[in-house]
């Protein structure tokens, strides 16, 4: 019966009411564990409710798949790494449970308790430092099998691509001061930066503010209290909880993390702080020893989370190595809520703790008198490691305080970064408390830029015993099983800097980050190598401080999408959308084909508003088009309008267009879609930078006009219906001439005869307001001239009849002005333009590679853009770059960038298809596959 | 993200500008071979301490300046606008 699949023999081990327990005993929530029905209250951990059902084991170890317990309780302890539903690696010691969760371990395969992976202990000692390099670097071709056999025992948990899209969020904020840390020392400094006027955020990691005041005794709880009483009513403080200060960067730039929002996943908040209060307080390190892996054995503020915040009682009988106050404080919590406790070793007075014993389980715990105590519970307290994170990143390296025996920051932090708490040093919740405030109060006035002095307290780092490993060997490593004896003999492998230990034996390099594990990577190699702590030296820490997903990273999706004033007229006539570059363009209305010969036939109209516009005013308009184009402009008529290419400094093509001269001072250039900006840029820059005198002003036009070219043997017809003000005939507005008149009714249009589709063809500019207007009129006052709308498909194939290529389709990043074939528009003799020296030599060289026209020996068949053009010997001599099947002339046709020496007209080529077949094609004398000549564009 | 000083629009993100890269000089084209020519586009000299960059306010002012920026610290110095320098060296 499902009903009957609760745990029979539940270990209940949920105490009576603790004074500052954070459960809410009146909401009982009910939850699955590896299928396994279990229940909790509000406000526990997953991992406090387990515990509190019994439960012990939450995953298994990287390598030799140990079972793993609680460590520290906290959001970095590397055995308490779950998947919940369908969200893996969740941090089950922080995780606040919900009803209705469904939580499994990660490793355990077949079984938690029964897990196959575990063979590896048997031959574990064989796994020794540098295994991963050592076995897998050679032969590479086994990677895919290595790989698989790796996945498999591996920790990580299943991400699912059905899994529904969460919503990421990301916001800019500009405290004047963000305090990282939300302890007493966090909360006194927000308040005294509050109160001297600064807005301030404070950021927690935790769900609630008041670090270790929380599991502190009443008189811990009467000063959060006020404390927090005091942060929650004052206007100028922000808080965040449950959110995390990943990294500092330059200026100041604060990356928040903020978790578990109303609708929102995470949330990165990217604020710029005009000071940092680093307030991150302390973390509780481990110690090695033999077993020290073993489930039963914990930190002492683990035992003190799991007493006071969620009233579980951790184990039966304990053993508690207390090395400072932590440590007795433990054990007068276990004592008190009625665990027994055997033994409390203190190893001031010459206690020492040997090895834990037990089989998947803590049994047993030998000393150093010889003596074993039975038991489930060993607690130990050697000292604490500064997360000196934000500090580094400030620039600061930390310094080893021998007598604290603890990594310190080294104070070389700028005037923008201060610190306080843990971090700093050691005192009563009075003298922290202080210190807090007084740093706030100082974050302050460097904020808003007052030179008030403010007296900081002293707060120094307490005298604490040097512990890191007992006479045995133990885990360093949690998260990637790394023993202090594999540190030991990487380093007599030569591995002897901790920064090369790391990446060879992988210690510190889990998901707990070395927070738990850096100090005694670096005691152990120091005690292998027979130097001091302070020789050997720190890995710095770097960012993240916690892991942020990559939703938050990425956040909403806000990159803009552009629309024509015509989209809602493609939109209602079956215009089939596609996106190029920001822009969203009708690819066709259906029949591409049909609308190239509609064009050919009679006439077409395209959207064509994407185009790139720059309306040019001045006196030296002139100069600047001579320098940026390769061709010559000195000469163009008012009312003319000529082709120009653009490349860069090196002689590379970048752009292409058209321009008209309106009026002596005033021309109106267009670029291609995709170039509208760069093109913007590089105009402005030569402007700006090289030519300051020259007086010309340059304004974008894209979104101001929208454009529609007119195309066809009767766009001359269609045209002059709607135009009373220009005279169309061809005698008076030839072949590349620009006249401004009115269309339709709006004033104010420009009107260009030019020819991309190789037919007779008008580009009409007209008032952005006004394009969707005329767009209409052109439709309805042609319908007897056979008028259609054409799209982008129908304009690719028409100008690739026509031989006219687009950059970046038909150029890539290399190919230079001469390459393009256009040796017909490039004038060297021309004083100066960008690129010039390049194609100077590239003529002189005559080398590099030729854009012809192809045309496939079987005219039906079209090689997909980007195949090859190669040599009989197999040599790559060149690519297709644009094909077509031609509805014009029925046949397939192409362009291509073939070698020079091919680049001769009736040159029969070798085309490799991406399916490997070989097949020939002949290179044409023109570009053009269609009236080369252009009298119908001219017409 | 460090902040630019534009001499516009005051200090900004640096994800509002384009970098141009070092300040160079461009070769007199008629002159020049192609060893100077190349050492113009490609050769930057990348210090480890103070350099002059040319950025633009893409997503401000429209404007290219000059910075002065210490590659190992990020510390920058404030920013100088082109026309006014140049034109002034023009007429000096
Ligand atoms: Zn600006």
């Amino acid at each position: 019966m499902i009903s009957s699949r609760r745990r029979p023999t539940a270990m209940i081990s949920r105490l009576g009411r603790q004074e500052g327990e954070l459960i809410d005993r009146s909401r009982r929530l009910s939850f699955t564990f590896n299928g396994v029905e279990h229940r909790g209250f509000d406000g526990d951990t997953i991992v406090s409710a387990l515990m509190a059902e019994g439960e012990r084991i939450f995953s298994r170890s990287f390598k030799y798949h140990r079972p793993r317990s609680v460590l520290s309780a906290t959001f970095h302890d590397p055995g308490c790494i779950v998947q919940v539903g369908d969200e893996p690696n969740v941090r089950a010691a922080h995780r606040r449970l919900r009803d209705g969760m469904a939580v499994e371990a990660q490793t355990g395969w077949p079984s938690l308790r029964y897990d196959v992976g575990a063979a590896n202990q048997l031959v574990g000692r064989f796994i020794g430092a540098g295994f991963y390099y050592k076995t897998f670097i050679k032969p590479q071709r086994l990677w895919p099998t290595y790989e698989k056999v790796l996945q498999r025992f591996a920790a990580g948990g299943r991400v699912q691509a059905s899994s529904p899209h969460g919503t990421y969020d990301k916001r800019y904020a500009h405290p004047d001061v963000l305090v990282a840390g939300g302890g007493p020392a966090g909360m006194a400094a927000a308040l005294g930066a509050a109160d001297a006027g600064a807005n301030v955020i404070l950021v927690e990691e935790e769900y609630e503010l008041g670090g270790h005041l929380r599991f502190g005794g009443s008189e811990d709880l009467v000063a959060l209290r006020e404390l927090r009483d005091e942060v929650g009513a004052h206007a100028g403080i922000e808080v965040m909880t449950n959110s995390v200060v990943t990294g500092r960067y330059d200026d100041n730039w604060v990356a928040v993390l903020q978790r578990e929002l109303p609708q929102v996943a995470e949330r990165l908040v990217k604020a710029r702080a005009k000071t940092l209060v680093v307030a991150s307080g302390l973390i509780e390190r481990p110690y090695v020893f033999e077993g020290n892996d073993l489930p039963g054995v914990m930190l002492s503020t683990a035992a003190r989370r799991l007493v006071n915040l969620y009233a579980v009682k951790p184990g039966q009988q304990a053993v508690v190595f207390a090395a400072n106050e932590s440590g007795q404080a433990a054990a007068a919590d276990l004592d008190r809520v009625g665990v027994e406790v055997l033994k409390v070793v203190d190893p001031a007075s010459g206690g020492e703790l040997v090895r834990a014993l037990g089989r998947g389980q803590l049994e047993q715990v030998e000393l150093g008198d010889g003596s074993i105590v039975d038991c489930d519970l060993l607690v130990t307290a050697v000292g604490w490691t500064a997360p000196t994170l934000l500090v580094n990143m400030a620039g600061d390296r930390p310094r080893y305080d021998e007598r604290a025996a603890r990594f310190v920051p080294g104070g070389a932090l700028p005037d923008t970064v201060l610190a306080t708490g843990g971090i700093v040093g050691d005192g009563p919740l009075q003298a922290l408390v202080a210190h807090g405030r007084a740093t706030g109060t100082a974050a302050a006035h460097r904020a808003l830029g007052r030179a008030d002095s403010i007296d900081i307290p002293e707060l120094e780092p307490a005298p604490h015993p040097a512990l890191f490993r007992a006479r045995t060997h133990g885990i360093v490593d949690y998260s990637e099983d790394v023993y202090s004896k594999d540190l030991v003999a990487a380093a007599r492998e030569g591995y002897d800097s901790v920064e090369l230990l790391k990446r060879y034996t992988t210690a510190t390099m889990g998901p707990s980050q070395g927070k738990l594990e850096t100090i005694n990577t670096v005691a152990v190699l120091a005690e292998a190598t027979g130097r001091s702590i302070e020789e050997t030296g720190t890995t710095v820490w770097r960012p993240p401080y916690a892991p942020i997903s990559l939703g938050a990273l990425a956040g909403r999706i806000l990159e803009p999408v552009r629309y024509s004033p015509m989209q809602p007229w493609h939109d209602s006539h079956g215009a089939k959308p596609i996106v190029a570059g920001q822009w969203i363009r009708p690819e066709h209305y259906g029949d591409a084909a049909a609308e190239v010969r509609n064009v050919r036939e009679n006439v077409g109209i395209i959207d064509v508003s994407p185009l790139g516009k720059l309306d040019l005013r001045g006196p030296d308009v002139s100069k600047l088009l001579n320098f940026v184009y390769v061709n010559k402009w000195s000469k163009l008529d008012v009312g003319s309008v000529r082709y120009g290419v653009m490349c860069g400094e090196d002689g590379v093509v970048i752009d292409d267009g058209v321009t008209g001269r309106l009026a002596a001072d005033h021309y109106f250039m267009s670029t291609t879609s995709s170039g509208a900006q760069a093109v913007h840029e590089w105009v402005e820059n030569w402007l700006q930078t090289s030519f300051p005198s020259w007086q010309v002003h340059v304004t974008s036009m894209v979104s101001a006009y929208a454009s529609i070219n007119i195309a066809g043997p009767r766009s001359r017809e269609l045209l002059g219906r709607l135009v009373p003000d220009v005279d169309l005939s061809p005698e008076s507005f030839s072949y590349m001439q620009v006249r401004t008149g009115t269309i339709a009714g709006v004033p104010g249009c420009h009107m260009w005869r030019i020819g991309f589709t190789g037919e007779l063809s008008f580009e009409i500019h007209v008032p952005a307001g006004y394009g969707l207007y005329v767009w209409e009129r052109l439709m309805s006052d042609g319908k007897d001239l056979g008028v259609g709308p054409f799209g982008l498909e129908a304009q690719r194939v028409m100008r690739l009849e026509k031989g006219h290529f687009i950059v970046g389709q038909d150029t890539d990043g290399v190919t230079q002005a001469l390459s393009a074939g256009l040796d017909w528009l490039v004038k060297l003799d021309k004083e100066d333009f960008a690129g010039k020296p390049e194609l100077v030599w590239q003529h002189e060289r005559g080398d590099g590679m030729r854009l012809v026209g192809l045309q496939p020996s079987d005219t039906h068949l079209v090689p997909a853009e980007a195949s090859q053009i190669v040599s009989p010997s197999g040599a790559i001599e060149g690519r297709i770059t644009s094909s077509r099947f031609s509805p014009t002339i029925g046949r397939s046709i192409c362009l291509g960038l073939v070698s020079a020496r091919l680049a001769v007209a009736g040159t029969v080529v070798t085309v490799k298809l991406p399916d490997g077949r070989h097949v020939p094609a002949t290179v044409m004398e023109h570009h053009a596959h269609f009236d080369p000549e252009g009298s119908r564009l001219r017409g | 993200m460090i902040r630019i000083p534009c001499p516009n629009c005051g200090p900004r993100n640096s994800s509002e500008f384009s970098y141009f890269g070092e300040l160079g000089s461009r070769p007199a084209p008629d002159a020049v071979d192609p060893a100077h020519w190349r050492h113009y586009l490609y050769d930057k000299k990348n210090p480890a301490g103070w350099t002059t960059e040319k950025w633009y306010h893409a997503s401000g002012c429209r404007k290219f300046f000059a910075i002065e920026r210490n590659t190992l610290t990020n510390d920058v110095k404030s920013g100088r606008p082109f026309g006014v320098e140049s034109s002034s060296e023009e007429s000096s």
